[in-house]
């Protein structure tokens, strides 16, 4: 029996190998330098490991509280969202507040590939080519004042649309928060799509942060406010459980949630002898983002 | 009579297991199957501890003996279930690696309490047979309490383990207590 090779059935490994890494030596990231970025997008994506996840595995299988509690609730229960028209409302400790329509901010930041992983706090891990640009781009063009010492993420609040927002599982509206030098980090993505389309609704559009080095829940999605401020930002999951979440959750194998161990993950795509993988401190990130951390005790601002 | 009802016992259980392994084999459990073998087993490990609990009182309440004759197979079930969920950790998921579930058991409460409840099902899945039941004589029963326990270290093991929606754990809670509560309050009356 002849035996396909993978990549020739399916298409997005194809698409993966023909395209995108291609397309990205080529552009490039701006007025970033490449090497810094490396594990965006070529180097990175060599490596089996990094193949990216299915298109199918990605927009069904998430963890959007807003939708409900189950993996594929999301998925079918966000369907009717209306994501049109959508503001984002930028305030806090900047010269002049605003408001930027969704379209405004598609046509002033144009959106680039970019292959990130994101490590869930549960143990488990997908490889996603996401479309976007980095937040640091934005926060460019509000004057900051010097107060502004971290900014905060907000969901929007609809109960009608969004089913999971009629039980209190979480405080809603959803709060999520950077430092500002880690928003300021050129891999902190704003993202607007993925696989080179709009940014399904279970994944949080029209508008979602990016964090590759932060345990999944970091990244808000569907964000109706950026707001900078002075205080460190009390962000939702360190609200409902503070022994667990820390404010930072950068990806440790070193510190374990106390329900699930951390040093490990499985990497997702249906496969049931798939091994696991071992977790890389700041998710692979390190030689980026570590500069952020140095002389932090990372075991106590976990 | 009975042997049909025992034998239609028998095949209702299979059906998880059934399930299951078609899952399995036509690669319908999604993304991450092996953590959905570990739900499957999971919740059927802990749906089984509660029929074989829920026997005597459904004697008391039809006043029928047949819930009794298919009490231990329920048992049995229970702990054919646990070892296939305990199975699925430690082989599927952790591959036999020692080192790694050692640490588990010992870091996570969770887990703590779950091996507890499968290793205390064990002395109970060896004594079930009838000959054992004549040689334990008073010893049987008592030692065939522990079922009680196992069920509650069981729906800790679960409410400890969900991350932040407890309704279902909490429901199952809620029928164990009821059962137990059943229990303590016949063998009062009687
Ligand atoms: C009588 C014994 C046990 C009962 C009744 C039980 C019950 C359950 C239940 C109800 C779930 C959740 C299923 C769901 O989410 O729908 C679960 C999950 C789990 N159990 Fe058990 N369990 C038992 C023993 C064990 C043992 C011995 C181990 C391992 C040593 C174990 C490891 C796990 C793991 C790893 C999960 C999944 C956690 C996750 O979602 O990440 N359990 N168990």
């Amino acid at each position: 029996m002849k035996k396909f090779k993978y990549s020739e059935i399916t298409p997005e490994k194809i698409y993966n190998k023909r395209r995108s890494f291609v397309k990205s030596l080529g552009f490039g990231l701006g007025s970033l330098s490449i090497s810094s970025l490396s594990l965006i997008n070529n180097a990175f994506a060599n490596i089996e490991e990094n193949k990216p996840t299915s298109f199918k595995d990605i927009t069904t299988y998430n963890n959007y509280y807003e939708f409900g509690t189950g993996k594929s609730d999301p998925y079918l229960k966000s369907q009717n969202f209306k994501t049109k028209p959508w503001t984002i409302k930028i305030e806090g400790e900047i010269e002049k507040p605003l408001e930027l329509s969704i379209e405004e901010i598609l046509s002033s930041f144009p959106s680039e590939e970019r292959i990130l992983k994101l490590r869930c706090v549960e143990g488990w891990s997908m490889v996603i080519p996401w479309m976007g640009f980095s937040l640091s781009k934005l926060i460019k063009k509000v004057n900051l004042k010097p107060t502004a010492k971290f900014v905060e993420f907000e969901t929007v609040y609809d109960p009608e649309q969004m089913i999971g927002q009629r039980r209190p599982i979480l405080n809603w509206p959803y709060i999520e928060g950077l430092r500002i030098d880690e928003a300021m980090h050129p891999l902190t993505t704003v993202v607007t799509g993925l696989y080179q389309k709009e940014l399904p609704k279970q994944n949080g559009a029209p508008l979602r942060i990016f964090i590759p080095w932060k345990y999944g829940f970091k990244s808000a999605k569907a964000i109706v406010k950026i707001k900078f401020v002075k205080r460190i930002p009390n962000t939702a999951w360190m609200n409902a459980s503070p022994r667990e979440y820390g404010f930072y959750s950068n990806v440790n194998p070193n510190v374990n949630h106390p329900r699930w161990s951390q040093a490990t993950e499985r990497p997702i795509n249906g496969d049931i002898f798939a091994p696991r993988i071992k977790t890389l401190m700041f998710n692979g990130y390190g030689d980026d983002v570590e500069h952020l951390y140095s002389g932090m005790d990372l075991k106590k601002y976990f | 009579m009975i042997k049909y009802f025992r034998s239609s016992v028998f095949l209702l259980s299979t059906i998880p297991f059934i399930f299951i392994t078609y899952k399995i084999f036509l690669n319908k459990l999604g993304p991450e199957p092996i953590k959905e073998i570990t739900h499957h087993t999971g919740e059927w490990t802990l749906l089984f501890l509660i029929f074989t609990l829920a026997m005597s009182p459904l004697k008391q309440i039809t006043n029928m003996n047949i819930w009794i004759s298919v009490r231990r197979m329920l048992g049995l079930f229970a702990f054919f279930y646990a070892s296939l969920h305990m199975l699925t950790y430690v082989g599927l998921d952790y591959r036999f690696d020692m080192n790694e579930i050692s640490k588990d058991i010992l870091t996570k409460r969770f887990i703590f309490v779950g091996f507890a409840a499968w290793l205390l099902l064990v002395p109970l899945a060896l004594t079930s047979s009838k000959k054992m039941m004549s040689v334990l004589k008073q010893y049987w029963k008592k030692l065939h309490r522990l079922i009680y326990l196992i069920a509650l270290l069981g729906v800790t093991h679960f409410i400890w383990l969900v991350k932040r929606d407890v309704t279902e754990p909490l429901i199952y809670l809620l029928i164990i207590i009821l059962l137990l509560g059943f229990r303590i309050k016949f063998q009062k009356t009687s």
